[in-house]
């Protein structure tokens, strides 16, 4: 099981946490358009590659954070930053 | 029967004779000594015959004698498929064979082996495919033919458990090698874990000589004065991500099983070498054995494998067994040295044992017993798993790992090959290395959190890999005999009963890709689950393609490394069961009671349409105490509240409590509740109460990641209350018997809260609302004094004709009132508008969750989304199942669906609540129904209204 740093409580299995997904910015709902609306709530690049992704500590500090995690090989890198605002990506 | 096979005294011998054990074999009255295995009991009893094959049905005996053995399934009381190789014998067991019909000596289905060309590889897939429909008859008879044991269904059950641990470093086997590891990482500041698969720490050492027995002994003394914690009879079954090791312990004293799940920084494997059968024709009658099997039985047990040996060997181990067998008196009639070109042919032999040996120079020996140290396989599993690709070395005939993982590290005999001290010294510098590697493991993992404590320094270097590496010894290639031309079978699986000649037909055939040709003759795929069988697979499969073993290559090893049980997977079982404050007055009133996810709750006290009328005609009261509730404090509650709900909140006094429907920013609706103004800035939110936790994260969501800015601190109260809703025309009369609050309907009206006294309790929040439709109070009060609240209630609604009612007369109540569930009657598409409430849908707030998906399904799209409508039957005694299909008349077309559904007590009709097709929703349209199961079409009607049952309200406003 990957083992997750969460920044709050060290690193923890990721069955203590909840994977929310890849890092997103949400559009402005009054101005975007039904194709922008529609690539932030179901278009994910699912790369094989560095990823900004979010995690949520469901059993530990429910807090959520950001990390930057390889999905090809599991690797995680820079120390992820808490309390930070999570929108935008890498 | 006295122990007619017992060897005098052994010299490192691990039985207890002062220490006589009784145990059954096959109903007969056996006895064997305290460190026996039950196998090493039947040996020095004298059992030749422990099992029949499993396809032919085929007399077997020992051949490795350890938990891999193929042969050696039995069943102990009602534990069936007991590894007798390795379960040590216990007072007064009852040892039965398996697989044996009718009896092991007389096996009506060893006819099997007369029609055994019936029988080769692929048979069963070949020959019961068609017709199809005659499967359940085949099925029938060949269950019959099924090897394992039997279950018993009643017999008591065994505890399992869990346990979580952390060790630095986990050290996989208990050899010199691994024990060296163990000691040299725990003396380099490691916390270390040592796994041993077998009884006690040694490995092959444990059957050695004088100086090897004694190495292990001052090793395991060592290991203990450092620190190490050692778990003997417990497996290292998986290798996961980031070194999440699973660990079986079968040696816990209370616990059958323990699964350990450790976290280790760096994982070592040394898991030693399995000795490899050797394919040759008889090869797996009674009375064949690895070297390892007879060193063990005659050095450990003092067990009597055989009268008179032919030894074949082609390694250091089998010359030892040479020594062993002399030593204790058996007759070596013949040894064959494999290093010079000798080879075996067939042990030939009757029913029941081995009676001679055949050799490629035509010359035969009697002998009972046929000895063979042909090879070693290297058990890689543990680096397969972990992305590890070992590679065949033919100079010495076993595969060798790449080393290509950094927190995992190999040693011992899978690492290659060496003296006493050699291997102790590969060992030291290993867990060396290990300890290294596992702080700058630490070290990183910290770095990572920046809240914890801080980390000390720099991070270690990553340490080099400087170890001096083991050599490797040649050894003669050996897998299967030249000669195959005999009529008797060589076995390369003996646990699935697969020869040499069913591979190399199934070659034939096609499935010449060693993973096809696994699946498809079931070779590797028995209980051994390739240990014993992998290697010689492969290499016949090469000697039919004309190719090297390294050509073929090999089929991967994947967890789990030994078998674990379903109860060890399971461990103990610790689900939450909630309950509220009051669940003890619920179970002594006779409620019936329901899971409703985590929570046990009352459905009904016996009658839940007396319930309803009850309720509708005096008073009832709910505990609602699941129902979700947060405690939302700060000046940007009202911000927050209008974020998430679709309606507007900035205006809501002090003492307000207003519905919200909350959607997700696709426009689905996702919860609902009521939300109170309890004072200036605090508020108290309800949730349904399956959501309770989902709309927590929810809110936590937006206010961690898009509103960090904004001051709002939420705290889950749902058990902090225990939540009371008061329903009836008499509600009021009750409730101010028991409060001072000014319950007068223009001091306290519909939708407003007061906060006070309670049955004099203080600090109970008060407010009214109307899930059933009546006038009634829902009550929040300090959960440990929920049941004096109710009890109080009970009491003082006697005379008013109070009785409780559970979730279903709720559920009915508010189905006679229109209110949808989410989840029940909306599903993952419902979009908010659809469900009757467009006007608590405020597009002109500038923002809100799921606005823009809303905004253009209301201006654009809203006639194309179906409707939630409330539909009566029209014949009211019909109450169509929940999920009837609505059909357009006469055809087969679906146009919505009922998703309530109930008798209601107040109207004696049928009502529902319904999805259907926005051109079928307005009232008065006829719809059909197609009535589940028989399929009967009933007409029914849209309404006007959602609300059956009083639609202006005038009750729950009174």
């Amino acid at each position: 099981m990957l083992l997750v740093p969460c920044p709050y409580c060290g690193p923890r299995n990721a069955s203590d946490l909840r994977h929310v997904g890849e890092s997103h910015v949400r559009p402005d709902p009054n101005t975007a358009t039904p194709e922008e609306w529609r690539t932030y709530l179901y278009l994910r690049d699912n790369a094989a590659d560095w990823t900004t992704e979010t995690w949520y500590g469901t059993r530990c500090c429910r807090k959520y954070f950001k990390v930057e995690r390889n999905t090809a090989t599991n690797e995680f890198r820079n120390p992820p930053m808490p309390g930070n605002k999570l929108g935008g990506k890498a | 029967m006295a122990q007619s096979n017992r060897l005098p005294q052994q010299p490192h011998e691990v039985i207890d004779r002062g220490s006589p054990l009784n145990f059954t074999w096959n109903g007969k009255n056996l006895t064997g000594f305290t460190g026996d295995t039950i196998a090493s009991a039947l040996v020095a009893n004298g059992v030749e015959v422990v099992s029949r094959s499993m396809k032919y049905h085929r007399p077997r005996g020992y051949i490795t004698a350890d938990f891999w053995d193929p042969n050696g399934f039995v069943q102990v009381g009602p534990e069936p498929n007991v590894r007798s190789g390795h379960r040590e014998l216990s007072s007064g067991i009852a040892v039965d064979p398996q697989n044996v019909w009718p009896s092991l000596d007389y096996d009506v289905k060893a006819a099997n082996g007369l029609v055994g060309r019936f029988l080769s590889a692929g048979f069963y897939y070949k020959t019961f495919m068609k017709p199809a429909s005659l499967w359940p008859a085949f099925e029938k008879v060949l269950s019959t033919f099924a090897p394992g044991g039997t279950v018993d269904l009643e017999a008591p059950k065994d505890e399992f458990d869990k346990r979580y641990a952390h060790p630095d470093v986990l050290v996989a086997g208990g050899g010199p090698a691994g024990m060296a590891a163990a000691i040299a990482a725990a003396e380099s500041g490691a916390s270390v874990m040592l796994v041993e698969h077998e009884h006690r720490l040694g490995g092959h050492l444990c059957w050695g000589s004088d100086a090897d027995v004694a190495l292990a002994g001052e090793l395991a003394a060592a290991a203990e004065a450092a620190g190490v914690e050692v778990l003997v009879n417990s497996t290292v079954t998986g290798r996961y991500e980031d070194n999440w090791i699973a660990v079986t312990q079968r040696s816990h004293p209370l616990a059958t099983e323990r699964l350990i799940k450790a976290r280790a920084k760096v994982l070592v494997v040394a898991a030693g070498l399995i000795e490899r059968p050797y394919v040759f024709a008889g090869n797996d009658k009674p009375g064949v054995m690895l070297s390892g099997a007879v060193r063990r039985l005659v050095n450990l047990y003092a067990a009597k494998p055989g009268e008179r040996a032919v030894v074949f060997s082609a390694n250091a181990d089998g010359d030892a067994t040479v020594a062993d067998l002399e030593r204790a008196g058996i007759e070596v009639a013949s040894v064959v040295d494999a290093r010079s070109g000798a080879n075996l042919i067939e042990a030939h032999g009757g029913s029941k044992r081995v009676s001679s040996i055949e050799f490629a120079d035509g010359s035969k020996v009697d002998a009972d017993l046929l000895v063979v140290a042909a090879g070693w396989t290297a058990p890689t599993s543990l680096l397969n798993m972990a992305g590890d690709r070992p590679v065949y070395d033919e100079s010495s005939a076993r595969f060798f790992p790449q080393h290509a993982i950094d927190n995992v590290l190999t040693t011992g005999g899978l690492a290659g090959d060496g003296t006493r001290d050699e291997l102790v010294e590969h060992g030291r510098a290993t867990g060396r290395l290990a300890a290294e590697r596992a702080a700058a493991v630490r070290h990183r993992l910290q770095a990572f959190t920046v809240q914890a404590a801080p980390v000390d320094g720099d991070e270690p270097a990553w340490a080099d890999d400087a170890r001096t590496p083991l050599g490797r010894d040649p050894h003669p290639a050996l897998f299967q005999s030249t000669s195959t031309g005999t009529k008797s079978k060589a076995f390369v699986d003996f646990s699935e009963d697969i020869s040499n000649k069913d591979l190399v037909a199934a070659a034939k055939e096609g499935y010449d890709s060693v993973e096809l040709l696994k699946r498809y003759t079931t070779a590797t795929m028995g209980p051994a689950q390739g240990k014993l069988e992998t290697v010689n697979t492969v290499a016949v499969l090469a000697d039919a393609r004309g190719e090297t073993i390294e050509e073929v290559g090999t089929t991967v090893w994947r967890p789990p490394y030994a078998p674990i049980s379903l109860g060890g997977l399971a461990g103990r079982i610790f689900n939450p069961h909630r309950v509220s404050a009051i669940h003890e007055w619920h179970t002594s009133n006779g409620m019936v009671p329901i899971q409703a996810g985590a929570w046990e709750r009352p459905d009904h006290y016996g009658d839940p349409a007396a319930e309803v009328r009850n309720t509708r005609e005096n008073v009832g009261i709910i505990d609602v105490s699941p129902l979700g509730k947060l405690d939302l404090r700060g000046p940007d509650v009202p911000k927050l509240l209008n974020l998430l709900y679709t309606n507007k909140w900035s205006k809501l006094p002090i003492e307000g409590v207003r519905y919200g429907i909350m959607c997700a920013d696709d426009g689905v609706v996702m919860d609902d509740g009521v939300t109170g103004h309890l004072g200036e800035n605090h508020y108290l939110m309800t949730t349904t109460s399956s959501g309770a936790a989902r709309v927590w994260e929810w809110i936590e969501n937006w206010l961690q990641t898009e509103r960090p800015d904004w001051q709002v601190h939420v705290t889950p109260v749902t058990t902090a209350y225990t939540s009371i809703n008061v329903a009836g025309p008499k509600s009021r009369e009750l409730m101010a018997q028991l409060t001072d609050i000014d319950l007068d309907p223009e001091a306290f009206p519909y939708m407003t809260l007061r906060q006070g006294t309670i049955a004099g309790i203080d600090d109970c929040i008060m407010w009214r609302i109307g899930f059933t439709g009546e006038l009634s109070y829902e009550l929040h009060v300090p959960a440990g004094h929920g049941l004096h609240v109710w009890e109080t209630l009970m009491e003082t609604g006697a005379d008013l004709g109070i009785k409780p009612f559970g979730l279903e007369a709720q559920r009915i109540m508010r189905l006679e009132k229109g209110h949808f569930i989410v989840g029940q009657d909306t599903d993952g598409l419902t979009l908010a508008p659809t469900t009757g409430l467009e006007p608590l849908i405020k597009l002109d707030k500038d923002d809100f969750v799921g606005k823009a998906e809303l905004a253009w399904a209301m201006n654009d799209r809203l006639d194309e989304l179906p409707r939630l409508v409330a539909i009566q039957t029209t014949d009211p005694t019909i109450v169509p199942m929940e999920a009837t299909q609505i059909v357009r008349a006469g055809t087969t077309e679906i146009l919505g669906r009922i998703t309530s559904s109930r008798m209601s007590p107040t109207l004696n009709r049928s009502v529902c609540l319904g999805q259907v097709a926005s051109a079928m929703a307005a009232p008065g349209t006829e719809l059909e129904l197609v009535l589940i199961p028989d399929g009967r079409r009933v007409t029914a009607t849209v309404m006007e209204h959602h609300a059956h049952f009083d639609p202006e309200g005038e009750r729950l406003r009174a």
